[in-house]
Order: structure tokens, then C-alpha cells, then sequence
């Protein structure tokens, strides 16, 4: 019993840790109004101009309404964007000074970093989540209510993800210097070549192997399942594919965030 | 026995550029104790092997009787830091810098209500406290970052220029909050600044340190007794010269450019 004692409260040690960083990255995200709305505005935009603009050629293609298939592909962008913005926070907290005070904190880097990526990927699907009501507001028509829960798992999921990757990131950046390098290397690419603007079906072979090394893909093609029941992808694939490159990229970037001297 | 720190033999090395040359010193237990040097002399490097932010090349630190290398938590639960930037939560409240801080170290959550009222009170910070600390002035962000520092009820409080770019009437209030602290709490409190007379006026004991090694120790009156000078400025610059140094931050990017500066 004696020894349960010691753990278990070096057990809620640990969870208030996350916990209370986790609850830090919420409080950011809600009181900044202005980056809440700002970032509706990128979704607001691809939703109308793309759907409305490429709906009738898609639709005479026979490739049915165009905003009900880009809509999962736009709510994957609005949580890429933001997971990965989340993620990469880590560089202004370093340049604002705040970093140092977690890092002489006795308490596990692991734990820190935990806690926020946690955060981040909670304010990145309700990003999502948001993004979602918006598309209903713009035509999209969810083919069942009843795959709701599922396409919240691919939402957290593909949060979760790039939050993680963000943070992996931002742990080798010193400052916002390389930011522009990423947001055109990885970012657009990682959003470009994941499926989430067309479907993957008669794609060139060079471009179909690059969509399929994207973990977006997968976490655009589990969502498209979810909420239009079309998908390239088997769903074990997409939940196995995401759920392993999360795991490899919580290790990869708890390795390099144990590494930051602040 | 009654020595608070004791460095042994403390080395920082970033490739050929030493930028901490084996220094050992003590600091007695409840004393005020200014660290002092110019600019690049290895200040910011030795509080931050202190404090376990950087891994020392050689040389043992003991705080509090911890070992800095082998056992970590217990030096970092230890001490309170004010870092030479801000480092604040901008978007944050007051309150909820306190908490955060109080919650990091596992505060009670008895103690820690109680305490942060006490210590936000001491810096006239109470009033205040549900107000981002973005709307705060340099000065009332430097106060609540002191009572973040004590909250803990650290044995050791470090101030890495506490009253950089602050006016004389904020410098003063600050002084008399750690000088009061210093006594109420028994707080060990270990600074580094570059006001000579901030030294003079509350410092027990004065190191010097220049070019990465300490040139002087001991009370203001025993530095000035040794140089012959009347002041403690005069002092300072009889043992480190007149010459204007590079500046070098003590972040370790900027201290390996000061080192690649110095190969050219």
C-alpha cells in the first residue's frame, strides 16, 4: 500500500501537469477571437469558390455534388492547418520566454509535451468540428448521422497527428525564420497531394505513390467514408496508418523536445 | 555546512571557446549575493548550468545539497527564477501565471490559494489579478514574475537582471519586496546586474567574474578596500578593465556565434 501511496501521487503529479497545460492551449485558443475567425475564413473560401465553382464540371463528369465530396477534404485542411499552427506555438513560446518556465518546472519534459500537444489537437478538432457546421451552412448534406462518432475519431485522429508533427518541428527551430519553408514545403503539399481536393481513383501512378505516403490521405479518405460513405482506402487502413505515424511521430518529437536548451 | 550553492571546479565549453573556465565558489545560506561581471563574462551561462537548463562540461554544482546532474527535480523544486527576458503567458492572467506555476511545482491546492493571495498582495499585484498580463507594465510584469518565483517556497531565489530597463522608483520597489522577502522567507537570494550601486546597497557578498573565471570575491567594502577605490563602479572596473566587451547573450545559439566571432 505504502508504495501506491508514492506513485499514485506521482501518477497525479503527471496528469496535473498535462492537464494543466492542456487547459493552457484551450484558454489561448478561445480568447484569441480574431484567430478563430481568421482561420474560418480559409475553409469559408475553398468551401464556396472550389465547390460552387468546379460543381457543375464535377457534376457533369458524373461525379455527383462536388461540395459533398470536398467538404471532409476542407474540414481536413481547417485541422491541418491548425494542428500543425498548435504544434509549432512552441517557437513563440521560446521567443516570448514562456518555454523556460516549463523547463525548470520538476516536472517531466514528456509530460509538458504531452499536455500540449493534447491541447493543441482539442483546439484543432474543434476547429473541425466547426468547420463542419459551416460546410452544412454551405450545402453539405452528411449521408448518415449515424457515422458521426467515427468521423469525430478521424477528426481527433488527424489532430493529433499533425499536432504532434508541428511540434516535432518546432523543437529543431529556433525561431520563425523557417516557418515560410514549411508552410510551402510541407504544409501545401501535405494538403495539395492528400486527395482532399479529388478523387484518387485514375491518378497517374508517380501521383497516386505520393497520395499514399501522405498520412493526410488517409485521415481524408476516413473522414470521406464517415460522412459520404465513399472511400479508397480500406477504414482498417486509414485508422491503422494514422493511429501508427501519431505513435512514431509522439516519440520522434518527445525525443527532440527532451533535446531543447532554452 | 551552512553554503546554500557550492561550485566545484564548474566548466562550459561550446567547442574551443571556453566560456565558463573552471570556477568554484560558495554562497552561505539566508545572504544576498550579487554575481557580477560585464557583459559576455559568463554570467547568464553559470545561472543557467545553476538552474539545470544547460549540462556543465566538467564540474560539480550542489544546491540545496542536490546534485545538479544527479538529481534534477530536487534542484529545480529548490530555487524560484527570474529570467533576464520575460517569460510570462501573455495571454494569461495574473491568477492564472500563479496557478500554472503553483500547479508545475504541486502546490497544494490549499496552500497554493493562500500563498498566491499572500505573495500577489506583497507586489501590489492583487488588485490586478484577473487581468491579462499583456496589459502589464515591464515593472508589474517583473513583480509578478518574483512572486511566481517564491511561490513555490523555493530555498534559493535567482534574479538574472531583475531591474533591467525598470525606472529608479520601480528599481526601488523591487529592491525593498527581495530585501523583505529575504528576511521574511529566509530566501537565499542569488542576482546578477549591472548597476554597481543596486550591489552596494543590498549584496552580503560580491563575486566577480570576467572572461569566464571569478577575479574578486567578497563584501562591497572588502572589493573597494582591495582595489582602493571609493566606490563599488570604480572597483568593478579596476578588476575588469576598461575595454568594452562583445555582446554575447546568454542563449547558447548566441554564444556559439560569439565563439565563432572570437576564431575570426
Amino acid at each position: 500500500m505504502r508504495a501506491c501511496i508514492g506513485e499514485c501521487g506521482e501518477d497525479k503529479k503527471h496528469m496535473s501537469t498535462i492537464y494543466i497545460l492542456w487547459l493552457r492551449q484551450l484558454k489561448r485558443y478561445f480568447r484569441s477571437r480574431s484567430r478563430i475567425i481568421g482561420s474560418l475564413g480559409q475553409p469559408l473560401l475553398f468551401l464556396v469558390a472550389l465547390g460552387f465553382g468546379f460543381g457543375p464540371i464535377y457534376a457533369k463528369a458524373g461525379g455527383g455534388n462536388y461540395i459533398n465530396f470536398l467538404a471532409p477534404g476542407i474540414i481536413a485542411m481547417s485541422i491541418l492547418f491548425t494542428a500543425l499552427f498548435s504544434g509549432i506555438e512552441i517557437i513563440w513560446d521560446r521567443q516570448f520566454g514562456f518555454l523556460k518556465e516549463t523547463l525548470v518546472a520538476p516536472v517531466k519534459r514528456i509530460h509538458i509535451m504531452l499536455g500540449r500537444t493534447l491541447g493543441g489537437a482539442t483546439v484543432a478538432t474543434f476547429q473541425g468540428i466547426i468547420v463542419f457546421l459551416i460546410s452544412l451552412v454551405a450545402g453539405f448534406r452528411p449521408t448518415t448521422l449515424a457515422m458521426l462518432p467515427l468521423a469525430l475519431v478521424f477528426v481527433f485522429l488527424i489532430a493529433f497527428l499533425f499536432t504532434a508533427l508541428g511540434t516535432a518541428i518546432a523543437s529543431m527551430l529556433e525561431d520563425m525564420q523557417g516557418f515560410q519553408l514549411i508552410m510551402n514545403f510541407l504544409v501545401m503539399p501535405i494538403f495539395f497531394l492528400s486527395g482532399a481536393l479529388f478523387p484518387l481513383m485514375g491518378l497517374s501512378k508517380i501521383l497516386s505513390t505520393v497520395v499514399k505516403a501522405n498520412p493526410l490521405a488517409y485521415g481524408v479518405d476516413g473522414l470521406r467514408y464517415a460522412l459520404d460513405g465513399i472511400h479508397s482506402f480500406p477504414l482498417s487502413t486509414d485508422l491503422l496508418v494514422l493511429s501508427l505515424v501519431t505513435v512514431a511521430l509522439m516519440f520522434i518529437g518527445s525525443y527532440l523536445f527532451s533535446k531543447i536548451e532554452a | 555546512m551552512d553554503n546554500i550553492i557550492e561550485v566545484k571546479n564548474l566548466t562550459k565549453k561550446y567547442g574551443d571557446f571556453t566560456a565558463v573556465d573552471d570556477i568554484s565558489f560558495a554562497v552561505k545560506k539566508g545572504i544576498i549575493f550579487a554575481f557580477l561581471g560585464p557583459n559576455g563574462a559568463g554570467k547568464t551561462t553559470t545561472i543557467r548550468m545553476l538552474t539545470t537548463l544547460l549540462d556543465p562540461t566538467k564540474g560539480q554544482i550542489s544546491l540545496a545539497g542536490y546534485d545538479s546532474v544527479k538529481d534534477e527535480d530536487g534542484v529545480r523544486r529548490s530555487f524560484g527564477i527570474v529570467f533576464q527576458d520575460p517569460s510570462l503567458d501573455e495571454e494569461l492572467t495574473a491568477l492564472e501565471n500563479m496557478e500554472l506555476h503553483g500547479i508545475l511545482y504541486s502546490v497544494p491546492k490549499k496552500t497554493r490559494k493562500k500563498r498566491i493571495e499572500e505573495l500577489l498582495n506583497i507586489v501590489e499585484l492583487w488588485d490586478r489579478r484577473n487581468e491579462p498580463t499583456k496589459n502589464f507594465s515591464g515593472g508589474m510584469k517583473r513583480r509578478l514574475e518574483i512572486a511566481r518565483g517564491l511561490l513555490h517556497h523555493p530555498k534559493i531565489l535567482f534574479l538574472d537582471e531583475p531591474t533591467l530597463g525598470l525606472d529608479p522608483q520601480t528599481r526601488n520597489h523591487i529592491w525593498s519586496y527581495i530585501k523583505n522577502l529575504n528576511k521574511k522567507e529566509n530566501v537565499t537570494v542569488f542576482f546578477t546586474t549591472h548597476y554597481m550601486d543596486e550591489a552596494e546597497k543590498v549584496a552580503n557578498q560580491i563575486d566577480i567574474i570576467d572572461h569566464g573565471k571569478i577575479v574578486a570575491s567578497g563584501s562591497s567594502e572588502e572589493l573597494k578596500k582591495k582595489t582602493g577605490k571609493d566606490s563599488l563602479e570604480e572597483a568593478f572596473l579596476a578588476l575588469t578593465g576598461r575595454s568594452i566587451r562583445e555582446e554575447a547573450q546568454g542563449n547558447q545559439a548566441n554564444a556559439r556565434m560569439h565563439w565563432r566571432m572570437r576564431r575570426r
